[in-house]
């Protein structure tokens, strides 16, 4: 196969799938649901995913003039992406209710998102990157008001269309920047143009004008306002698209330009990153305690995982990028999985919002409430879930690389957050409220429970034999590190601390 | 004579951005919007940049402007009616606003050295001329965002079939 087929395999598969999805709804009759389109969407993301483990194989692929670099790392990302698209489209396929005759759009639309993400994790020129990002943000901006008619979904998607434009400019504007100080706008040539640089200041700024975009698309405090309302607006098969596989797209972006790009300025965002880290976990758990709304609770549950997940940031780079790789895993394994079981439990009309609604659904859907209590559990961080392995890790290479007080910030963080998430699981297995006792749930589908149990089997996969993921994390994290700078000190790796 | 280039579309291309916000009548805010485009090129082309000068020309006086006239035609627009907004934003936007373009001004005349300079020339030392140049970035170099693009373009299709989508 040519170099240039080869090494982007998956996302020709993806985009070839989401233009067929795109042609053959039209041939449907206009009342008819598009399940069949759903299917077909499933398959070509499996097929990607495949594709991507094929890659593997291969070491470093290089391609289109050295703009793409497929990697353990790149794969790392697109197998989870696919997993991620996967799940959604599972989850969705019997979502629509009486509106699945326009759910062809919308399976084209994730199909396309995910191609965008994949091309910017295995993307090493930040022209390329900015191109993924905005395939990736315009199709998420689309479907978080795909239920038309609703008030909360028009304000969701274009309070996300406005200030996702505006943060893409800064990302922009970062990027030029960048090309002014060192000549290129490629990762690696930027690295070896900063030790040159007549504009150090210049350089640095592009650097901050690139983290400021990224914080936007990941959620970050202090650029967060957006997330409760546009979580809360959203469907919530697109909400857990997108708290999870465009923020790892961005996160893996990030630890590309920072360890790959930027490694001479670390000492200079180390510090960036330590306060909107330590800003991401305060902001996200203060604000989670006051919700009453589900989706609005799990939005700021997801400012303070991207808060958690910063911390990995201001490790050495191999503890780092190797913990910041498997917290992307085991997040976008529970929370995925945590809005799966939202989606069937609530439906199109969203019959279940506050936490009251939540109250009683062990005794009526025993299986579903187990699910989405141990997706709680593990957003918690207990033991024996993927969400205890992440934070450990985390935190323990913090620790590793003298940060002490931001693994503190952590760990009491991870004590608020046991409040609000323990108030969802408690509400599911108390006494049903007066309201409540007649509601009914929908039958919980084949493709759905599919969907619960592969998230629920990757949580408790993670917590119970994290080596396997761990492994292929750092993996991708000696990709990133071996091509950069002799400032790095010499860093252990994870597993010295003691998991094996 | 650049400097003189630059006074004079640097101050038409000011102008017709206040003149821009000020004008009431849709049509007067767009052909406003067109003095700047063409101020902008000819900035553009006065600092060497002669394809982003007629790109800007086509691309925005060309394209865009006529898709906005069009669709101010299509509306039927009439004169703006105002609302008196926000009283904080009355109250708070222009001195902020100043505030905010002291700060900037005085950061960037006090400190502009430690941002360095930088010389794009070197870059440029192969090309035959500025055209050639831009045709070898954008196909061979960058042929692969180059593209992509179009996977954004069709993203963006499909959104604006779903917007205009009638819910039954």
């Amino acid at each position: 196969m040519a170099p240039n087929v080869l090494a982007l395999l998956p996302e020709y598969i993806l985009t070839i799938t989401g233009v067929l999805v795109m042609l053959a709804d039209p041939l449907f009759p206009d009342e008819k649901a598009r399940k069949p389109l759903g299917w077909l969407a499933i398959l070509g993301t499996v097929a990607a995913g495949l594709a991507s483990w094929y890659q593997l194989r291969f070491g470093v692929l290089h391609a289109f003039y050295g703009t793409i670099q497929v990697d353990s790392f790149s794969v790392f990302f697109h197998l989870l992406i696919a997993a991620v698209a996967l799940v959604t489209l599972l989850s969705s396929l019997d979502y629509f209710e009486g509106h699945a005759n326009v759910a062809g759009e919308y399976f084209a639309l994730v199909l396309f998102g995910a191609t965008g993400m994949m091309l910017m994790t295995c993307s090493v020129e930040l022209l390329m990157v900015f191109v993924g990002l905005e395939i990736s943000s315009i199709s998420t901006y689309i479907m978080a008001g795909f239920r038309k008619g609703k008030a909360p979904a028009s304000e969701a998607s274009i309070k996300y269309f406005l200030l996702g434009s505006f943060a893409t400019a800064f990302f922009l504007y970062g990027i030029a920047l960048a090309f002014g100080a060192t000549g290129s706008t490629r990762i690696d040539a930027i690295a070896q143009g900063l030790a040159t640089t007549s504009a150090p200041t210049l350089a640095f700024l592009s650097l901050a004008l690139i983290i400021i975009g990224i914080g936007f698309k990941v959620s970050a405090a202090p650029f967060q306002v957006w997330t409760p309302d546009v979580y809360q607006g959203a469907p919530a098969p697109v909400v857990g698209l997108m708290s999870t596989a465009p923020k790892a797209a961005a996160f893996a972006v990030l630890l590309r330009i920072l360890f790959s790009g930027f490694p001479a300025y670390e000492h200079r965002w180390a510090a960036l990153i330590w306060i909107i880290a330590a800003l991401s976990m305060f902001v996200g758990n203060l604000g989670a305690l006051m919700q009453r709304d589900v989706k609005r609770m799990l939005a700021y549950s997801s400012i303070a995982h991207a808060g958690y997940l910063l911390v990995a940031y201001t490790a050495f780079p191999a503890d780092g990028i190797a913990s910041a790789c498997f917290y992307t895993a085991a997040y976008a394994a529970m929370n995925v999985g945590a809005f799966t079981a939202i989606t069937i439990i609530g439906g199109y009309n969203e019959r279940a919002r506050t936490i009251d609604d939540y109250a009683g659904l062990a005794l009526k859907r025993p299986a579903l409430a187990a699910a989405l209590g141990l997706f709680l559990i593990s957003l918690i961080g207990i033991p024996f879930t993927g969400g205890f392995f992440g934070k450990f890790y985390v935190f323990s290479a913090a620790l590793h690389s003298g940060n002490v007080w931001l693994a503190v910030i952590g760990l009491l963080n991870s004590g608020i957050a046991c409040f609000y998430y323990l108030r969802l699981l408690a509400a599911l297995y108390a006494k049903p409220a007066q309201q409540n006792e007649h509601a009914t749930y929908s039958p919980v589908t084949v493709p759905a429970a599919i969907a619960l149990t592969f998230t629920a089997v990757a949580t408790v996969l993670l917590g119970i034999a994290p080596n396997r993921i761990l492994g292929l994390a750092q993996r991708s994290a000696s990709v990133t590190t071996n091509q950069s700078s002799p400032l790095q000190p010499s860093a252990g790796t994870v597993s010295s601390t003691g998991t094996h | 004579m650049q400097l003189a280039l630059f006074i004079i579309f640097g101050l038409l291309a000011v102008a017709g951005a206040v003149n821009f916000l000020l004008q009431r009548h849709p049509i007067n805010s767009a052909l406003s919007l067109v003095v700047v485009m063409m101020s902008l090129a000819v900035l553009y082309w006065s600092l060497g940049a002669e394809f982003l000068a007629a790109a800007q020309v086509i691309v925005y006086s060309g394209a865009i402007m006529v898709l906005f006239v069009f669709v101010v035609m299509l509306l039927n627009a009439g004169e703006e009616e105002r609302t008196h907004g926000s009283r904080a934003a009355y109250i708070a936007g222009f001195p902020g606003a100043a505030a905010i373009f002291c700060l900037l001004s005085f950061v960037f005349l006090t400190n502009g050295k430690a941002f360095g300079s930088t010389d794009l020339t070197s870059h440029l030392t192969h090309a035959v001329n500025n055209i050639a140049e831009i045709s070898q970035v954008l196909f061979k170099d960058l042929l692969l965002p180059f593209e992509v693009t179009s996977i954004l373009i069709l993203v963006a299709i499909l959104g604006a079939v779903v917007l205009a989508r009638k819910e039954q």
